[in-house]
Protein backbone atom coordinates (compact mmCIF):
# COMPACT_ATOMS: atom_id res chain seq x y z
CA UNK A 1 0.00 0.00 0.00
CA UNK A 2 1.38 3.40 -0.97
CA UNK A 3 1.36 6.38 1.24
CA UNK A 4 -0.31 9.94 0.96
CA UNK A 5 1.85 13.47 0.62
CA UNK A 6 0.94 13.93 3.89
CA UNK A 7 2.72 10.59 5.45
CA UNK A 8 5.56 11.38 3.21
CA UNK A 9 6.06 14.22 4.54
CA UNK A 10 5.72 13.52 8.13
CA UNK A 11 7.80 10.51 6.88
CA UNK A 12 11.05 13.14 6.20
CA UNK A 13 10.57 14.69 9.70
CA UNK A 14 11.23 11.81 11.53
CA UNK A 15 14.20 9.32 11.93
CA UNK A 16 11.57 6.27 11.44
CA UNK A 17 11.00 4.42 8.20
CA UNK A 18 7.36 3.64 8.54
CA UNK A 19 4.57 5.13 10.07
CA UNK A 20 0.56 3.63 10.88
CA UNK A 21 -2.56 6.04 11.27
CA UNK A 22 -2.99 6.89 15.25
CA UNK A 23 0.71 5.96 16.36
CA UNK A 24 2.36 9.13 17.78
CA UNK A 25 5.79 10.72 16.59
CA UNK A 26 8.09 13.45 17.21
CA UNK A 27 8.96 15.21 14.08
CA UNK A 28 11.20 18.11 13.78
CA UNK A 29 9.81 21.21 12.18
CA UNK A 30 10.32 23.58 9.24
CA UNK A 31 9.07 26.74 10.64
CA UNK A 32 6.83 27.73 13.70
CA UNK A 33 4.40 30.67 14.22
CA UNK A 34 2.35 32.52 16.95
CA UNK A 35 0.55 35.66 16.68
CA UNK A 36 -0.55 38.74 19.28
CA UNK A 37 -3.08 36.14 20.44
CA UNK A 38 -0.90 32.96 21.12
CA UNK A 39 2.37 33.93 21.37
CA UNK A 40 2.50 35.74 24.21
CA UNK A 41 1.43 32.61 26.34
CA UNK A 42 4.04 30.82 24.35
CA UNK A 43 6.46 33.34 25.59
CA UNK A 44 5.52 33.63 29.07
CA UNK A 45 6.07 29.24 29.23
CA UNK A 46 9.48 29.74 27.27
CA UNK A 47 10.45 32.38 29.78
CA UNK A 48 8.80 30.81 32.83
CA UNK A 49 11.36 27.13 32.24
CA UNK A 50 14.36 29.39 31.90
CA UNK A 51 15.46 28.86 28.83
CA UNK A 52 17.78 31.33 26.77
CA UNK A 53 17.57 31.19 23.36
CA UNK A 54 15.21 30.01 20.74
CA UNK A 55 16.13 26.45 18.96
CA UNK A 56 16.90 28.84 15.07
CA UNK A 57 15.61 32.27 15.43
CA UNK A 58 15.17 31.81 11.40
CA UNK A 59 12.79 28.99 11.58
CA UNK A 60 9.93 31.42 14.55
CA UNK A 61 7.82 34.06 12.53
CA UNK A 62 5.90 36.17 14.57
CA UNK A 63 2.65 38.28 13.24
CA UNK A 64 0.74 41.04 15.31
CA UNK A 65 -2.56 40.86 13.14
CA UNK A 66 -5.58 39.75 15.24
CA UNK A 67 -6.29 42.89 17.14
CA UNK A 68 -3.66 44.92 15.25
CA UNK A 69 -3.55 48.18 14.82
CA UNK A 70 -3.68 47.43 18.91
CA UNK A 71 -7.53 48.41 19.55
CA UNK A 72 -6.72 49.28 23.01
CA UNK A 73 -3.92 48.65 25.58
CA UNK A 74 -4.01 45.35 27.09
CA UNK A 75 -3.75 44.39 23.57
CA UNK A 76 -0.83 46.60 22.52
CA UNK A 77 1.23 44.66 25.65
CA UNK A 78 0.80 41.70 24.01
CA UNK A 79 2.09 42.96 20.65
CA UNK A 80 4.88 44.54 22.45
CA UNK A 81 5.65 40.92 24.19
CA UNK A 82 5.85 39.77 20.56
CA UNK A 83 8.54 42.94 19.58
CA UNK A 84 10.21 42.72 22.62
CA UNK A 85 11.35 38.73 22.09
CA UNK A 86 11.82 39.16 18.26
CA UNK A 87 14.50 41.74 19.59
CA UNK A 88 16.13 39.75 22.02
CA UNK A 89 15.97 36.47 19.87
CA UNK A 90 17.11 37.87 17.06
CA UNK A 91 14.02 36.59 15.31
CA UNK A 92 14.15 38.72 11.94
CA UNK A 93 10.56 37.12 10.26
CA UNK A 94 8.81 39.74 12.69
CA UNK A 95 6.21 42.01 11.16
CA UNK A 96 5.23 44.71 12.26
CA UNK A 97 2.15 46.68 10.96
CA UNK A 98 3.46 48.70 7.82
CA UNK A 99 5.41 45.43 6.73
CA UNK A 100 2.38 43.37 8.18
CA UNK A 101 -0.36 40.66 6.91
CA UNK A 102 -2.87 38.53 8.24
CA UNK A 103 -0.14 36.10 8.76
CA UNK A 104 -1.92 33.27 6.43
CA UNK A 105 -1.66 35.16 3.35
CA UNK A 106 2.10 37.20 4.54
CA UNK A 107 3.80 34.04 5.25
CA UNK A 108 3.21 32.24 1.29
CA UNK A 109 3.76 35.79 0.01
CA UNK A 110 6.25 35.97 1.49
CA UNK A 111 7.66 32.64 0.66
CA UNK A 112 8.59 31.40 4.23
CA UNK A 113 6.53 28.21 3.44
CA UNK A 114 7.10 25.79 0.48
CA UNK A 115 6.14 22.60 -0.57
CA UNK A 116 7.18 19.29 1.51
CA UNK A 117 8.07 21.48 4.63
CA UNK A 118 6.42 20.37 7.97
CA UNK A 119 4.96 23.38 9.82
CA UNK A 120 3.11 24.53 12.90
CA UNK A 121 1.18 27.47 13.97
CA UNK A 122 -0.34 28.73 17.18
CA UNK A 123 -3.37 29.74 14.96
CA UNK A 124 -6.21 27.14 13.68
CA UNK A 125 -6.01 28.26 9.81
CA UNK A 126 -2.17 27.61 9.46
CA UNK A 127 -3.43 24.59 7.53
CA UNK A 128 -3.86 27.30 4.90
CA UNK A 129 -0.52 26.40 3.62
CA UNK A 130 -1.28 23.27 2.71
CA UNK A 131 -2.71 24.28 -0.66
CA UNK A 132 1.49 24.72 -1.28
CA UNK A 133 1.83 20.77 -0.60
CA UNK A 134 3.23 21.39 2.59
CA UNK A 135 1.99 19.80 5.59
CA UNK A 136 0.97 22.43 7.81
CA UNK A 137 -1.23 22.27 11.54
CA UNK A 138 -2.21 24.40 14.30
CA UNK A 139 -1.26 23.89 17.28
CA UNK A 140 -1.40 25.98 20.84
CA UNK A 141 0.79 27.52 22.59
CA UNK A 142 2.28 25.43 24.95
CA UNK A 143 3.00 23.68 21.21
CA UNK A 144 4.87 27.05 20.08
CA UNK A 145 6.77 27.66 23.43
CA UNK A 146 8.11 23.91 22.84
CA UNK A 147 9.26 24.38 19.45
CA UNK A 148 10.63 27.36 20.42
CA UNK A 149 13.28 25.31 23.06
CA UNK A 150 14.12 22.32 20.48
CA UNK A 151 11.92 22.83 17.38
CA UNK A 152 10.21 20.11 17.90
CA UNK A 153 6.39 18.79 17.70
CA UNK A 154 4.45 15.97 18.73
CA UNK A 155 1.73 14.28 16.11
CA UNK A 156 -0.76 11.61 16.11
CA UNK A 157 -0.83 10.21 12.94
CA UNK A 158 -4.04 11.18 11.37
CA UNK A 159 -5.73 9.26 8.55
CA UNK A 160 -6.41 11.23 5.28
CA UNK A 161 -9.57 11.50 3.41
CA UNK A 162 -9.60 12.33 -0.42
CA UNK A 163 -12.11 15.14 -2.06
CA UNK A 164 -11.71 14.93 -5.91
CA UNK A 165 -13.80 17.77 -7.80
CA UNK A 166 -14.60 17.54 -11.46
CA UNK A 167 -17.25 19.16 -13.86
CA UNK A 168 -17.42 22.49 -15.38
CA UNK A 169 -16.51 25.19 -12.98
CA UNK A 170 -19.18 27.99 -13.67
CA UNK A 171 -19.38 31.36 -13.83
CA UNK A 172 -19.30 33.02 -10.02
CA UNK A 173 -18.17 29.31 -8.08
CA UNK A 174 -14.72 29.56 -6.71
CA UNK A 175 -12.62 27.92 -3.78
CA UNK A 176 -14.78 29.64 -0.89
CA UNK A 177 -17.53 27.85 -2.74
CA UNK A 178 -16.49 24.19 -3.31
CA UNK A 179 -14.87 24.20 0.45
CA UNK A 180 -18.56 25.26 1.69
CA UNK A 181 -20.20 22.24 -0.34
CA UNK A 182 -17.49 20.50 1.18
CA UNK A 183 -17.97 21.51 4.42
CA UNK A 184 -22.18 21.48 3.98
CA UNK A 185 -21.63 17.56 2.88
CA UNK A 186 -19.19 16.11 5.48
CA UNK A 187 -20.21 18.44 8.32
CA UNK A 188 -17.61 20.21 10.84
CA UNK A 189 -16.24 16.84 12.19
CA UNK A 190 -16.73 15.40 9.24
CA UNK A 191 -12.67 15.02 8.86
CA UNK A 192 -11.97 15.22 12.77
CA UNK A 193 -8.40 14.72 13.53
CA UNK A 194 -7.36 13.72 9.90
CA UNK A 195 -6.10 15.33 6.56
CA UNK A 196 -7.70 16.64 3.82
CA UNK A 197 -6.66 16.32 0.13
CA UNK A 198 -8.01 18.28 -2.49
CA UNK A 199 -7.61 16.68 -6.19
CA UNK A 200 -9.70 16.34 -9.39
CA UNK A 201 -9.34 18.22 -12.86
CA UNK A 202 -10.99 21.47 -10.97
CA UNK A 203 -8.72 21.76 -8.32
CA UNK A 204 -6.03 21.77 -11.37
CA UNK A 205 -7.90 24.56 -12.51
CA UNK A 206 -7.97 27.01 -9.73
CA UNK A 207 -5.62 29.91 -8.89
CA UNK A 208 -3.57 29.80 -5.91
CA UNK A 209 -5.53 32.32 -4.38
CA UNK A 210 -8.54 29.54 -4.19
CA UNK A 211 -6.39 27.36 -3.66
CA UNK A 212 -5.61 28.95 -0.27
CA UNK A 213 -9.10 29.58 0.69
CA UNK A 214 -10.51 25.85 0.52
CA UNK A 215 -6.99 24.62 2.45
CA UNK A 216 -7.72 27.31 4.85
CA UNK A 217 -11.14 25.83 5.80
CA UNK A 218 -9.85 22.23 6.36
CA UNK A 219 -10.21 22.98 10.05
CA UNK A 220 -13.76 23.86 9.76
CA UNK A 221 -14.32 20.42 9.02
CA UNK A 222 -12.26 19.44 12.29
CA UNK A 223 -9.33 18.59 9.59
CA UNK A 224 -6.03 18.76 10.87
CA UNK A 225 -4.62 19.80 7.55
CA UNK A 226 -5.27 20.18 4.18
CA UNK A 227 -3.37 19.42 1.03
CA UNK A 228 -3.10 20.13 -2.45
CA UNK A 229 -0.57 18.17 -4.05
CA UNK A 230 1.84 20.81 -5.88
CA UNK A 231 1.91 21.62 -9.60
CA UNK A 232 2.83 23.92 -12.00
CA UNK A 233 0.46 26.52 -10.84
CA UNK A 234 1.98 26.05 -7.49
CA UNK A 235 5.55 26.00 -8.81
CA UNK A 236 5.06 29.14 -10.51
CA UNK A 237 4.06 30.86 -7.49
CA UNK A 238 6.29 29.34 -5.05
CA UNK A 239 9.60 30.09 -7.50
CA UNK A 240 12.53 32.06 -7.60
CA UNK A 241 11.97 30.40 -4.19
CA UNK A 242 14.51 31.60 -1.42
CA UNK A 243 15.49 28.19 -0.20
CA UNK A 244 15.24 24.27 -1.37
CA UNK A 245 12.17 22.65 -1.16
CA UNK A 246 11.01 19.33 -2.16
CA UNK A 247 7.35 18.01 -3.96
CA UNK A 248 5.41 15.29 -2.89
CA UNK A 249 2.79 13.42 -4.89
CA UNK A 250 0.44 11.00 -3.17
CA UNK A 251 1.18 7.78 -4.57
CA UNK A 252 -1.57 5.66 -6.71
CA UNK A 253 -2.32 2.88 -4.20
CA UNK A 254 -1.94 5.46 -1.19
CA UNK A 255 -4.08 4.17 1.94
CA UNK A 256 -7.52 6.58 1.96
CA UNK A 257 -9.79 6.28 4.71
CA UNK A 258 -12.38 7.71 2.13
CA UNK A 259 -13.07 9.31 -1.21
CA UNK A 260 -15.55 11.62 -2.08
CA UNK A 261 -16.12 12.58 -5.70
CA UNK A 262 -18.02 15.84 -6.37
CA UNK A 263 -19.64 16.69 -9.75
CA UNK A 264 -19.56 20.82 -9.42
CA UNK A 265 -21.05 21.79 -12.80
CA UNK A 266 -24.40 22.54 -11.24
CA UNK A 267 -23.46 24.02 -7.77
CA UNK A 268 -24.59 27.76 -7.30
CA UNK A 269 -22.52 30.00 -4.94
CA UNK A 270 -22.98 29.04 -1.43
CA UNK A 271 -23.83 30.35 1.90
CA UNK A 272 -22.83 29.22 5.61
CA UNK A 273 -25.70 29.92 8.03
CA UNK A 274 -26.02 31.32 11.65
CA UNK A 275 -24.61 29.48 13.63
CA UNK A 276 -21.86 26.43 12.24
CA UNK A 277 -19.89 26.97 8.54
CA UNK A 278 -21.43 23.68 7.96
CA UNK A 279 -25.44 24.94 7.42
CA UNK A 280 -24.80 25.82 3.96
CA UNK A 281 -27.24 26.62 1.77
CA UNK A 282 -27.39 27.65 -2.37
CA UNK A 283 -27.52 31.36 -2.38
CA UNK A 284 -31.06 31.65 -3.85
CA UNK A 285 -32.94 29.36 -1.34
CA UNK A 286 -31.99 32.63 0.94
CA UNK A 287 -35.00 35.07 0.17
CA UNK A 288 -34.79 38.39 1.89
CA UNK A 289 -32.29 37.95 4.66
CA UNK A 290 -31.80 41.96 4.96
CA UNK A 291 -28.02 42.77 6.38
CA UNK A 292 -26.63 45.53 8.41
CA UNK A 293 -22.56 44.77 7.31
CA UNK A 294 -21.11 43.36 4.88
CA UNK A 295 -17.05 42.19 5.33
CA UNK A 296 -14.67 40.97 2.87
CA UNK A 297 -11.42 40.23 3.80
CA UNK A 298 -9.92 37.40 6.18
CA UNK A 299 -7.29 34.74 5.56
CA UNK A 300 -10.15 32.88 3.83
CA UNK A 301 -10.70 35.62 1.34
CA UNK A 302 -8.85 38.80 1.56
CA UNK A 303 -6.13 37.71 -1.55
CA UNK A 304 -5.88 40.21 -4.70
CA UNK A 305 -8.08 38.14 -6.68
CA UNK A 306 -10.76 38.52 -4.01
CA UNK A 307 -10.98 41.93 -4.27
CA UNK A 308 -10.60 42.37 -7.77
CA UNK A 309 -14.06 39.97 -8.02
CA UNK A 310 -15.56 42.30 -5.34
CA UNK A 311 -14.19 45.77 -7.17
CA UNK A 312 -15.75 44.52 -10.44
CA UNK A 313 -18.99 43.67 -9.09
CA UNK A 314 -19.19 47.42 -7.31
CA UNK A 315 -17.95 49.27 -10.04
CA UNK A 316 -20.33 52.36 -10.66
CA UNK A 317 -22.33 51.08 -7.81
CA UNK A 318 -23.25 51.81 -4.21
CA UNK A 319 -23.37 50.01 -1.43
CA UNK A 320 -26.91 49.68 0.01
CA UNK A 321 -27.97 52.46 2.06
CA UNK A 322 -27.59 51.59 5.65
CA UNK A 323 -25.68 48.81 4.96
CA UNK A 324 -21.85 48.50 5.52
CA UNK A 325 -19.31 47.16 3.66
CA UNK A 326 -15.59 46.64 5.25
CA UNK A 327 -13.29 45.80 2.84
CA UNK A 328 -10.13 44.33 4.41
CA UNK A 329 -6.76 43.56 2.24
CA UNK A 330 -4.79 40.50 4.08
CA UNK A 331 -1.57 41.91 3.36
CA UNK A 332 0.20 45.47 2.90
CA UNK A 333 1.31 44.44 -0.19
CA UNK A 334 -2.27 43.32 -1.39
CA UNK A 335 -3.37 46.99 0.04
CA UNK A 336 -0.65 48.62 -2.25
CA UNK A 337 -2.09 46.80 -5.21
CA UNK A 338 -5.73 47.46 -4.49
CA UNK A 339 -4.67 51.12 -4.48
CA UNK A 340 -2.22 51.00 -8.20
CA UNK A 341 -5.18 48.61 -9.90
CA UNK A 342 -8.13 50.96 -9.09
CA UNK A 343 -9.40 48.45 -6.60
CA UNK A 344 -9.72 50.96 -3.41
CA UNK A 345 -11.00 53.96 -5.22
CA UNK A 346 -14.24 50.99 -6.41
CA UNK A 347 -14.85 50.20 -2.75
CA UNK A 348 -14.34 53.63 -1.47
CA UNK A 349 -16.81 55.62 -4.03
CA UNK A 350 -19.09 52.71 -3.84
CA UNK A 351 -19.22 54.16 0.10
CA UNK A 352 -16.70 50.79 1.59
CA UNK A 353 -14.60 50.99 4.44
CA UNK A 354 -11.30 50.08 3.21
CA UNK A 355 -9.12 49.59 6.18
CA UNK A 356 -5.19 48.06 6.45
CA UNK A 357 -4.63 44.74 7.32
CA UNK A 358 -6.49 42.68 10.40
CA UNK A 359 -8.02 40.23 11.32
CA UNK A 360 -10.14 42.66 13.22
CA UNK A 361 -13.77 41.84 12.49
CA UNK A 362 -13.70 37.99 11.80
CA UNK A 363 -13.39 37.05 15.71
CA UNK A 364 -15.37 39.75 16.89
CA UNK A 365 -11.80 41.96 17.72
CA UNK A 366 -12.18 45.61 16.12
CA UNK A 367 -12.76 47.02 12.77
CA UNK A 368 -16.76 46.42 12.86
CA UNK A 369 -17.82 44.23 15.60
CA UNK A 370 -22.04 43.18 15.70
CA UNK A 371 -24.34 44.89 17.60
CA UNK A 372 -27.72 42.63 18.47
CA UNK A 373 -29.61 41.13 16.29
CA UNK A 374 -27.31 42.57 13.45
CA UNK A 375 -26.97 40.28 10.28
CA UNK A 376 -23.59 40.04 8.64
CA UNK A 377 -22.63 38.16 5.48
CA UNK A 378 -18.21 37.76 6.02
CA UNK A 379 -16.44 36.18 3.81
CA UNK A 380 -14.89 34.56 6.85
CA UNK A 381 -14.70 31.08 8.20
CA UNK A 382 -16.66 31.02 11.02
CA UNK A 383 -20.01 31.88 12.11
CA UNK A 384 -20.48 30.81 15.79
CA UNK A 385 -23.12 32.35 17.92
CA UNK A 386 -21.07 35.70 19.05
CA UNK A 387 -17.80 35.25 16.69
CA UNK A 388 -17.99 38.76 15.32
CA UNK A 389 -19.65 40.72 18.24
CA UNK A 390 -22.85 40.13 20.42
CA UNK A 391 -23.86 36.54 20.76
CA UNK A 392 -27.30 37.74 18.96
CA UNK A 393 -25.66 38.69 16.38
CA UNK A 394 -25.94 36.59 13.26
CA UNK A 395 -23.11 35.59 10.80
CA UNK A 396 -23.29 34.80 7.27
CA UNK A 397 -20.38 33.21 5.55
CA UNK A 398 -19.43 33.71 1.73
CA UNK A 399 -17.33 34.15 -1.57
CA UNK A 400 -16.32 37.58 -2.28
CA UNK A 401 -18.68 37.48 -5.34
CA UNK A 402 -21.98 36.89 -3.01
CA UNK A 403 -20.50 39.59 -0.26
CA UNK A 404 -20.28 42.23 -2.62
CA UNK A 405 -23.33 41.52 -4.63
CA UNK A 406 -25.06 41.61 -1.41
CA UNK A 407 -23.41 44.74 -0.23
CA UNK A 408 -25.74 46.02 -3.60
CA UNK A 409 -28.82 45.01 -2.58
CA UNK A 410 -28.62 45.45 1.25
CA UNK A 411 -29.59 41.48 1.45
CA UNK A 412 -28.20 38.13 0.51
CA UNK A 413 -28.14 37.98 -3.09
CA UNK A 414 -26.65 36.18 -6.24
CA UNK A 415 -24.41 38.23 -8.16
CA UNK A 416 -26.30 37.69 -11.18
CA UNK A 417 -28.84 40.08 -9.21
CA UNK A 418 -26.46 43.08 -10.27
CA UNK A 419 -24.06 42.37 -13.01
CA UNK B 1 -6.66 10.58 40.86
CA UNK B 2 -10.13 10.74 42.07
CA UNK B 3 -12.33 13.61 40.31
CA UNK B 4 -15.72 14.04 42.11
CA UNK B 5 -18.14 16.54 40.17
CA UNK B 6 -21.50 17.87 39.36
CA UNK B 7 -22.23 17.71 35.97
CA UNK B 8 -22.45 21.31 33.40
CA UNK B 9 -24.17 18.93 30.33
CA UNK B 10 -23.62 20.75 26.92
CA UNK B 11 -24.57 19.75 23.44
CA UNK B 12 -22.47 19.19 20.14
CA UNK B 13 -19.59 21.24 18.92
CA UNK B 14 -19.06 23.47 21.34
CA UNK B 15 -16.92 25.67 19.55
CA UNK B 16 -13.76 27.64 21.34
CA UNK B 17 -15.63 31.08 20.45
CA UNK B 18 -18.41 29.62 23.12
CA UNK B 19 -15.79 28.43 25.75
CA UNK B 20 -13.93 31.89 25.72
CA UNK B 21 -15.07 34.92 23.56
CA UNK B 22 -12.21 36.49 21.59
CA UNK B 23 -12.80 40.02 22.90
CA UNK B 24 -11.15 38.53 26.69
CA UNK B 25 -7.63 37.39 24.63
CA UNK B 26 -6.36 40.30 26.05
CA UNK B 27 -5.32 38.23 28.64
CA UNK B 28 -3.17 35.13 29.17
CA UNK B 29 -4.23 34.83 33.43
CA UNK B 30 -6.61 31.40 33.91
CA UNK B 31 -8.95 32.60 36.74
CA UNK B 32 -9.13 35.69 34.71
CA UNK B 33 -10.38 34.24 31.67
CA UNK B 34 -12.95 31.47 33.93
CA UNK B 35 -14.77 34.34 34.83
CA UNK B 36 -15.67 34.55 31.38
CA UNK B 37 -15.74 30.66 30.76
CA UNK B 38 -18.77 30.25 28.19
CA UNK B 39 -20.37 33.14 28.64
CA UNK B 40 -22.11 33.73 25.43
CA UNK B 41 -24.35 30.55 25.22
CA UNK B 42 -24.34 30.20 28.96
CA UNK B 43 -24.27 33.90 30.89
CA UNK B 44 -24.09 32.54 34.46
CA UNK B 45 -21.93 29.38 33.97
CA UNK B 46 -18.77 30.27 35.78
CA UNK B 47 -21.00 31.76 38.81
CA UNK B 48 -22.24 28.56 38.84
CA UNK B 49 -19.52 26.32 38.59
CA UNK B 50 -18.08 24.87 42.21
CA UNK B 51 -14.93 23.98 42.22
CA UNK B 52 -14.22 19.99 41.16
CA UNK B 53 -17.27 20.22 38.84
CA UNK B 54 -17.28 18.31 35.41
CA UNK B 55 -18.27 19.48 31.88
CA UNK B 56 -20.05 16.68 29.90
CA UNK B 57 -20.67 17.43 26.35
CA UNK B 58 -21.54 15.54 22.63
CA UNK B 59 -19.21 15.05 19.65
CA UNK B 60 -16.50 18.10 18.54
CA UNK B 61 -15.91 19.38 21.74
CA UNK B 62 -13.48 22.58 21.57
CA UNK B 63 -14.02 22.88 17.51
CA UNK B 64 -12.68 25.91 15.80
CA UNK B 65 -9.67 28.11 17.22
CA UNK B 66 -6.56 27.14 18.89
CA UNK B 67 -6.77 29.07 21.24
CA UNK B 68 -5.18 27.76 24.54
CA UNK B 69 -7.33 30.05 26.52
CA UNK B 70 -9.86 27.72 26.57
CA UNK B 71 -9.03 24.99 28.36
CA UNK B 72 -7.22 27.61 30.56
CA UNK B 73 -10.68 29.13 31.04
CA UNK B 74 -12.17 26.03 31.80
CA UNK B 75 -9.22 25.18 34.33
CA UNK B 76 -9.72 28.32 35.91
CA UNK B 77 -13.78 28.41 36.59
CA UNK B 78 -12.87 25.59 38.85
CA UNK B 79 -13.75 22.65 36.07
CA UNK B 80 -11.80 19.49 36.77
CA UNK B 81 -12.35 17.41 34.08
CA UNK B 82 -14.01 17.30 30.43
CA UNK B 83 -15.96 14.35 29.33
CA UNK B 84 -16.96 14.66 25.67
CA UNK B 85 -17.82 12.07 22.81
CA UNK B 86 -15.40 13.37 20.87
CA UNK B 87 -13.22 16.20 21.18
CA UNK B 88 -11.18 18.62 18.59
CA UNK B 89 -7.98 18.27 17.63
CA UNK B 90 -6.01 21.46 18.85
CA UNK B 91 -8.30 21.21 21.97
CA UNK B 92 -6.93 17.57 22.45
CA UNK B 93 -3.51 18.93 21.99
CA UNK B 94 -4.21 21.67 24.49
CA UNK B 95 -6.15 19.98 26.97
CA UNK B 96 -2.76 17.19 27.10
CA UNK B 97 -0.29 20.11 26.94
CA UNK B 98 -1.98 21.74 29.83
CA UNK B 99 -2.91 19.06 31.75
CA UNK B 100 -6.23 19.32 32.04
CA UNK B 101 -8.20 15.93 32.07
CA UNK B 102 -10.65 14.86 29.45
CA UNK B 103 -11.77 11.86 28.63
CA UNK B 104 -14.19 10.23 25.86
CA UNK B 105 -17.03 8.07 25.89
CA UNK B 106 -20.12 7.17 23.60
CA UNK B 107 -22.79 7.13 26.23
CA UNK B 108 -23.30 10.99 26.82
CA UNK B 109 -26.58 10.12 26.35
CA UNK B 110 -26.91 8.32 29.27
CA UNK B 111 -25.71 11.66 31.88
CA UNK B 112 -27.78 14.73 33.03
CA UNK B 113 -27.10 18.05 34.19
CA UNK B 114 -26.89 17.89 37.73
CA UNK B 115 -25.78 14.03 37.94
CA UNK B 116 -22.86 13.60 40.36
CA UNK B 117 -19.88 11.57 38.55
CA UNK B 118 -16.62 9.88 40.04
CA UNK B 119 -14.11 9.77 37.63
CA UNK B 120 -11.12 7.50 38.46
CA UNK B 121 -8.25 8.92 35.71
CA UNK B 122 -5.45 6.10 36.37
CA UNK B 123 -8.02 3.59 34.43
CA UNK B 124 -10.12 5.80 33.04
CA UNK B 125 -13.80 4.72 34.71
CA UNK B 126 -16.33 7.02 35.17
CA UNK B 127 -19.13 6.16 38.02
CA UNK B 128 -22.52 8.20 37.56
CA UNK B 129 -23.33 8.49 41.59
CA UNK B 130 -26.86 9.07 40.89
CA UNK B 131 -27.79 5.61 39.44
CA UNK B 132 -24.64 3.70 40.01
CA UNK B 133 -24.06 3.47 35.99
CA UNK B 134 -20.11 3.08 35.17
CA UNK B 135 -18.84 4.12 31.86
CA UNK B 136 -15.32 2.51 30.40
CA UNK B 137 -13.51 5.64 28.43
CA UNK B 138 -10.38 5.20 26.50
CA UNK B 139 -7.56 4.75 28.23
CA UNK B 140 -4.39 7.23 26.41
CA UNK B 141 -1.51 5.64 24.83
CA UNK B 142 1.39 5.68 27.03
CA UNK B 143 3.09 8.65 25.26
CA UNK B 144 0.03 10.99 25.80
CA UNK B 145 0.25 9.56 29.77
CA UNK B 146 3.57 10.45 29.71
CA UNK B 147 3.24 13.72 29.66
CA UNK B 148 -0.14 13.86 31.68
CA UNK B 149 1.75 12.46 34.10
CA UNK B 150 4.40 15.20 34.44
CA UNK B 151 1.84 17.92 34.33
CA UNK B 152 1.74 18.70 31.03
CA UNK B 153 3.97 19.40 28.14
CA UNK B 154 6.86 21.66 29.30
CA UNK B 155 7.61 19.54 32.35
CA UNK B 156 7.82 16.90 30.27
CA UNK B 157 10.30 18.13 27.76
CA UNK B 158 12.39 19.80 30.59
CA UNK B 159 13.03 16.65 32.40
CA UNK B 160 13.68 14.95 29.01
CA UNK B 161 16.45 17.52 28.00
CA UNK B 162 17.64 17.51 31.67
CA UNK B 163 18.10 13.33 31.35
CA UNK B 164 19.78 14.12 27.67
CA UNK B 165 22.28 16.71 29.48
CA UNK B 166 23.44 14.23 32.96
CA UNK B 167 23.82 11.35 29.94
Amino acid sequence: MGYTIAYKILLTHIKKKRIAAGEFIEARIDLALGNDITAPLAIEQFKRYGVKRVFDANKIVLVPDHFTPAKDSRSANQCKILSGFAREQKIKNYFEIGYMGIEHALLPEKKLVLPGDLIIGADSHTCTYGALGCYATGVGSTDLARAFIDGRCWFRVPRTKRFIYFGKLSRWIGGKDLILYTIGNIGVDGALCEVMEFAGPVIGKLGMDDRFTMANMAIEAGARAGIIEPDEITLRYINPAPREYKVYHSDRDANYEKIYEYDISKIEPQVACPHLPSNVKSVSELKNIKLEQVVIGSCTNGRISDLRIAARILKNKKVKAGLRLIVIPATQKIYLEAIEEGLAEVFLAAGGVFSTPTCGPCLGGHMGVLAEGESCLATTNRNFIGRMGSPESFVYLSSPAVAAASAVKGRISHPDEVS
Amino acid sequence: MIIKGRVHKFGDDVNTDDIISAKYLVSTNAEELGVHCMESIRPNFARCVKRGDIIVAGKNFGCGSSREHAPLAIKGCGIKAVIAESFAGIFFRNAINIGLPFLEIKHINEISEGDYLEIDLSNGIIKNLNNNDVYHSQSFPEFLQDIIKQGGLMNYIMKQRKVRCIR
